[in-house]
């Protein structure tokens, strides 16, 4: 397949040898926003990494800074009002927070990829698509038009878009909604990024459609051996495809786990109230839980845990004391790998 | 496509009908009459001017006139001005490509220096450069044309000399120049607006930030991605506009001494001259309905989603 061949500035999918080194690392970020109405602290301290071959899900509710992380990894936030006033990002071990505009812009899209929610709206709707895709190999790799547009194709086909040939110079709007997010995903695969960030990829689609789509993108994934960080709101996709999960909540990460020890036994009541508010057919006829009040103001984050407000465990100390992210424990003290929480009750969250 | 341009055009037939037969209806409603206006200060003599009106037409009921002022057209015959005894054809044929040439010269002017002002500023909405333009824009917008002709007039002809002061001959593109300037600086500060505030819409889009997402350069997402998105807003005024600029130099042209359509259409009123100016009138309408053509067509050019059928 000649998509996998091997140009000179953009190397090809991870040997197995490094598997185990992140390619991505994000250390204690923070981002924050200057409004009229004062400074949204949208992410307050966020630590998370990604293999080669990983799927790392990132969890939350909308405000929940989900988002802002990923596009501050991309580096697309809007600066001021955004600012970026601590934290790393190392990719590959080097960060990127230090780098030149034009050192990042060679990385964006050529070595991180990102793929947007609603293909419609992130699809330029007065080009071609034919032509959307064919930029990516035209600015990085200087192709000529012509074959750009013979790659373009092949793209098209790589992501099971019937008639690729024919459907090459139609627009945006001619295509399906399913049809354009696999547009997006082959945009971002094209120049075999390796990493992709997928900012709710299938919120915008039905459901059938849905799962067609994360099942594309998790096979491609297999096969370029990329990392993948997934952001989405929904419980249902996460299963299948993450290897592990970061609840966020307020800015920060509030729970972290491997993807079936997360779902079995929560550890933070936040991620708990998630579960339980998932309808299940089992309890058909019962009123469905669902989490009280309202995300937090980010101009105005409650002192203490976050969560307290809406917390059914809220005590004193959740009020005054900040929760680190404790190591997360069996009930005889064995340690389980990947696993975190920020709260003072971890313990009796998870075993009580 | 075809059809639809096809359809178009045979709707200009009925608009040219109405429209001239508006103007008609309205000169012949005016006070005053072309006759008497030849006497000028002199005695009139009733008789002389009844026969002079029989040799013309002019006592025949106003349907008449109408039918008559008509059929000539579809002849090719625009009629004959009574005062100067010349051809209206020939007025037109004078005045016409003189007001042609400085309505494209503004329009030029305006595209090439409008946009770009307007994207500069839309693309740093809120900060110094953005509003010192606005500024600048409302002060154009606001000062009426002859004070800006006569402002113009004394600073580059008398005190810094560098053009004449007056158009002597209205096919030298040099003498045009400040005119054409002047006349455009009243749309320039719209279409600065206009552009300005599509850029900074069409900034917070998606498709933009998909585009930096892409890493493509700030000069590629601007110039592929944002500017041809803000455009559509831009074209549909700058095609009204080529009519505004044609039809609307009375004043710059008397200003200037510019010999064009303005002028021309401003005597024949003073003259009472029907012909002359239901048939520059009438050609004018034609320009705005073509230059709207033109735009709805442009539309499709520059936005896919709109096809026509």
């Amino acid at each position: 397949m000649t998509i996998l061949d091997k140009t000179a500035d953009v190397p090809g999918p991870h040997g197995p040898g490094d598997a185990n080194t992140p390619l991505l690392e994000v250390r204690d970020l923070h981002v924050e926003f200057h409004t009229r109405d004062g400074v949204a602290k949208a992410v307050n301290g966020v630590n998370y990494s990604v293999k080669p071959g990983e799927t790392l899900a990132v969890l939350g509710e909308s405000g929940s800074g989900k988002s802002v992380s990923a596009q501050a990894v991309m580096g697309i936030i809007d600066m001021p009002p955004g600012k970026i006033p601590k934290g790393e990002i190392l990719f590959k071990g080097q960060d990127m927070l230090k780098m030149s505009p034009e050192e990042r812009r060679r990385i964006r899209g050529a070595k991180i990829a990102m793929i947007f929610q609603d293909a419609l709206s992130a699809l330029n709707p007065v080009l071609s698509v034919g032509y959307q895709l064919g930029e990516m190999f035209r600015v990085h790799q200087g192709l000529s038009r012509k074959e750009a547009k013979a790659k373009s194709i092949e793209l098209m086909d790589r992501v099971r878009i019937p008639a690729a040939k024919q459907r090459v110079n139609d627009y945006p709007h001619q295509f399906s909604g399913g049809m354009r997010q696999r547009i997006m995903i082959a945009m971002a695969l094209a120049l075999e990024p390796d990493l992709i960030i997928a900012d709710e990829p299938t919120t915008a689609l039905d459901v059938t459609v849905q799962a067609q789509v994360m099942d594309l993108l998790a096979e491609l994934q297999r096969e370029y051996n990329m990392g993948l960080i997934l952001i989405t709101h929904d419980l249902g996709v996460v299963a299948d495809v993450a290897d592990k999960i970061a609840v966020m909540y307020a800015g920060r990460i509030v729970e972290t786990a491997p993807v079936h020890e997360l779902y079995a036994r929560p550890a933070h009541p936040y991620t708990r109230g998630l579960l339980d508010s998932i309808p299940r057919l089992d309890q058909k006829g019962q009123e469905l839980y669902a989490i009280k009040g309202l995300p937090p103001n980010l101009t105005r984050i409650p002192s203490g845990c976050a969560f307290n407000p809406r917390c059914p465990k809220a005590d004193d100390i959740c009020r005054t004391d900040l929760p680190v992210l404790h190591q997360v424990t069996e009930q005889g003290g064995g340690e389980i790998a990947g696993r975190g929480s920020a709260c003072h009750f971890w313990k009796e969250t998870i075993h009580g | 496509m075809g059809r639809y341009v096809a359809r178009r055009l045979l709707q200009m037939i009925p608009v040219f009908i109405g429209s001239t037969f508006l103007i008609f209806s309205m000169m012949f409603a005016l006070p005053g009459d072309p006759v008497k206006a030849l006497f000028g200060e002199q005695h009139i003599d009733p008789v002389q001017v009844a026969q002079i009106k029989q040799n013309l037409g002019l006592d025949q009921p106003f349907m008449v006139q109408y039918w008559d002022y008509l059929t000539g057209l579809f002849q090719g015959d625009f009629g004959t001005q009574i005062a100067s005894q010349r051809p209206v054809a020939d007025v037109i044929a004078d005045a016409f490509p003189v007001t042609v040439r400085l309505a494209l010269f503004s329009f030029v002017f305006l595209v090439a220096v409008g946009i770009p002002l307007g994207v500069i500023a839309g693309l740093r909405p809120n900060t110094v450069t953005d509003r010192t333009l606005l500024f600048v824009a409302l002060l154009l917008v606001s000062v009426p044309s002859f004070v800006l002709g006569y402002f113009a007039q004394y600073v580059f002809a008398f005190q810094l000399g560098w053009t004449e002061p007056n158009v002597q001959d209205s096919t030298n593109y040099g003498q045009l120049l400040l005119p054409a300037i002047v006349l455009a600086a009243l749309s320039l500060a719209y279409v600065t607006r206009l552009t300005r505030t599509s850029v900074a819409e069409n900034l917070r889009a998606d498709y933009v930030r998909t585009a930096i997402a892409k890493g493509l350069p700030r000069h590629r997402v601007i110039g592929v991605h944002l500017v041809r998105n803000s455009m559509i807003p831009v074209v549909t005024f700058l095609g009204v506009e080529i009519g505004t600029l044609m039809a609307g130099a009375v004043v710059t042209e008397g200003v200037f001494n510019v010999q064009g359509v303005g002028r021309t259409v401003f005597q024949a009123l003073i003259r009472r001259e029907g012909s002359t100016v239901v048939g520059i009138v009438t050609l004018l309408v034609l320009v705005y309905l073509a230059a709207s053509l033109i735009v709805d067509l442009l539309y499709a050019v520059l936005d896919p989603r709109i096809r026509y059928a």
